[in-house]
């Protein structure tokens, strides 16, 4: 699905990713974790086209690096931003119709799908995203991202925040993207879920990889997260 | 008195309506794109010599169509081959690249139409008095512009909070971003938004370049007025350029009547300066009426020193 070898990116002069190498399979959910800084978001942003990569970012086999975001979105690329990034001057309803990328559009998640499994969304179409609960946003992000039917989606700190209530949906829903068939790269902060949930993990530091495995490799391996994960 | 208060009821909604076809447009522009755009006067005046220019080989009625439509497409010219190559460089090249529009078009506009006014009128079938109230005369063109604007307004309202470009031109001018990663051509919309508000500025010129003079000078004498518009509603807001555009119209149309000096304002408070002389004296018996033109810059000065980003102003910096 996707493969990105050997990426760059930098901001002003500071070279923030350093060569980062990684894959994402069909029907994977895949981890990427870090300590705060190590350029996990940066990763997202740039296969996004959000920051200008150099190196190689293959998806469904299509070179896609110095595209602009608009046209990756358009081959299949979803991306949920961190800190929720809702428009909140836009209603709920009105924030999930600029998720379609063209009017009507049917996909895997339909507008209804999302108002039947979050019925909390539902009752509150009217209202301003601005004034709804952080759950309620964060929900509302990943939503307007799948109405537009990725086939692979990026979810950069999901559970940032949240209640442990929430984060529980988040999870769930999580799970449900990658079996309605879409790939998942998730950026997380908490290792229980990213561990619980994923079928593969990597770790950042310093802008590249130091570790790529399943999350039962990861757990032999406590050098690893003592040298890249704790503080 | 009731007459002055109607009419300058009736011309500050006109004159306040102008205003917001000319700053919605450059308040857009900079909202999404942080480009403050010296040249968009300049499509006023564009409006008015192409309405010019067409009226006189088939009339003013297509050229109400056309001429904005012609304006509206020098503005995506200018956005996608100009506008658009200079935006790497920042902000300041943006700034001076619209600064050599302004002059540019305003030479061309010379050469082409010549340094003196060009005769375009109002048409003859809209040439005459409609209604007369208390000896005050309100022509037929007068209300077809009032007509005009406020279905210019309605328009503009319901494309952007109704329809689906509407929607992204609202994100984008928080989220741009976003709104690309999302599958949004964000730089075509720029493009479109660049043209939509010339063509407004130049429909202001078509209704506006006859009732007024058609002449070189014309994005000049307007252009700053647009920016305190701009500048006082809140840049990148439209409800703040509608309310700053009839309260600025509403403050020039009624200062001009008010033929009362300073020292007869402050005695309506009972502030008295009895022995004042000098320059003191000079500036106490200043008519209000001719503060007409200081008004709307000093308003500006004052709302960028308290509250600077403006009456409705969202921008975080
Ligand atoms: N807009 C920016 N301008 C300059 N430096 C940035 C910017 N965004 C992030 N950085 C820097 O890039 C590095 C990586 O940031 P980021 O990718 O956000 O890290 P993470 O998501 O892993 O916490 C950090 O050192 C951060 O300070
Ligand atoms: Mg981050």
């Amino acid at each position: 699905m996707l493969a990105v070898a050997d990426l760059n990116a930098y901001y002003g002069r500071s070279h923030v990713l350093q060569g980062v190498n990684l894959k994402v399979g069909e029907g994977e959910i895949v981890s990427l974790l870090g300590r705060n800084g190590v350029g996990r978001s940066t990763t997202c942003r740039a296969i996004m086209g959000l920051v200008a990569p150099h190196g190689s970012i293959r998806f469904k086999d299509k070179e896609i690096a110095g595209l602009k975001p608009h046209a990756i979105a358009r081959l299949g690329v979803g991306y949920v931003p961190e800190d929720r990034e809702i428009f909140p001057r836009l209603t709920v309803i009105q924030n999930l119709i600029l998720g379609l990328k063209n009017k009507g559009q049917k996909g895997r998640w339909t507008i209804e799908d999302v108002f039947e499994l979050f019925p909390r969304l539902g009752e509150r179409t009217h209202v301003l995203a601005g004034f709804i609960s952080g759950g309620e946003q964060q929900m509302l992000t990943m939503c307007r991202t799948l109405v537009g039917d990725p086939d692979f989606i990026m979810i950069d700190e999901p559970t940032e925040g949240l209640s442990p209530k929430m984060i529980e949906q988040v999870r769930q829903l999580i799970q449900e993207i990658a079996q309605s068939g879409i790939s998942v790269l998730l950026v997380e902060q908490k290792l229980t879920i990213a561990l619980a949930i994923s079928h593969r993990i990597y770790i950042m530091g310093h802008g590249r990889i130091v570790f790529e495995g399943t999350p039962s490799e990861f757990q032999e391996n406590t050098d690893v997260r003592k040298e890249w994960l704790e503080i | 008195m009731l007459e002055f208060i109607l009419f300058s009821c009736i011309n500050s909604l006109l004159y306040g309506l102008l205003l917001f076809m000319l700053s919605s447009g450059l308040t857009l522009i900079f909202g999404l794109m942080n480009v403050l755009n010296f040249a968009h006067a300049s499509f006023f005046m564009l409006g008015a010599y192409f309405a010019y220019e067409i009226s006189t080989y088939i009339g003013f009625w297509p050229a109400l169509v056309f001429a904005p439509l012609g304006v509206g497409v020098v503005g995506i010219f200018i956005e996608r081959y100009g506008l658009r190559s200079v935006h790497k460089y920042g902000h300041v090249a943006e700034l001076l690249f619209t600064f050599g529009v302004f002059y540019v078009i305003d030479e061309l506009v010379i050469l082409i139409w010549g340094r003196n006014p060009v005769p375009y009128e109002v048409p003859g079938g809209l040439d005459f008095t409609l209604l007369t109230i208390m000896n005050t005369n309100f022509s037929a063109y007068r209300a077809f512009m009032l007509l005009i604007s406020v279905a210019m307004f309605a328009v503009l309202f319901f494309v952007i909070t109704r329809s689906r470009l509407g929607l992204i031109i609202q994100a984008a001018l928080t989220h741009p971003e976003t709104v690309g990663a999302l599958g949004h051509n964000v730089p075509s919309v720029f493009m479109y938004v660049f043209g939509g508000g010339a063509a407004l500025a130049g429909l202001a010129g078509v209704i506006g370049g006859n009732y007024l003079i058609t002449e070189p000078a014309m994005a000049q004498n307007l252009g700053p007025i647009v920016f305190v518009v701009v500048v006082v509603g809140g840049m990148g807001s439209l409800t703040g350029a509608f309310v700053a555009s009839l309260l600025i119209a509403a403050l020039q149309t009624f200062a001009v009547g008010m033929e009362v000096s300073l020292s007869d304002l402050l005695a309506l408070w009972d502030v008295y300066i009895p022995e004042a002389s000098g320059i003191i004296e000079d500036l106490l018996r200043i008519q209000v009426s001719h503060t007409r033109g200081m008004l709307p810059y000093l308003f500006m000065v004052l709302m960028l020193v308290f509250k600077p980003k403006g009456l409705m102003g969202t921008r975080e910096e």
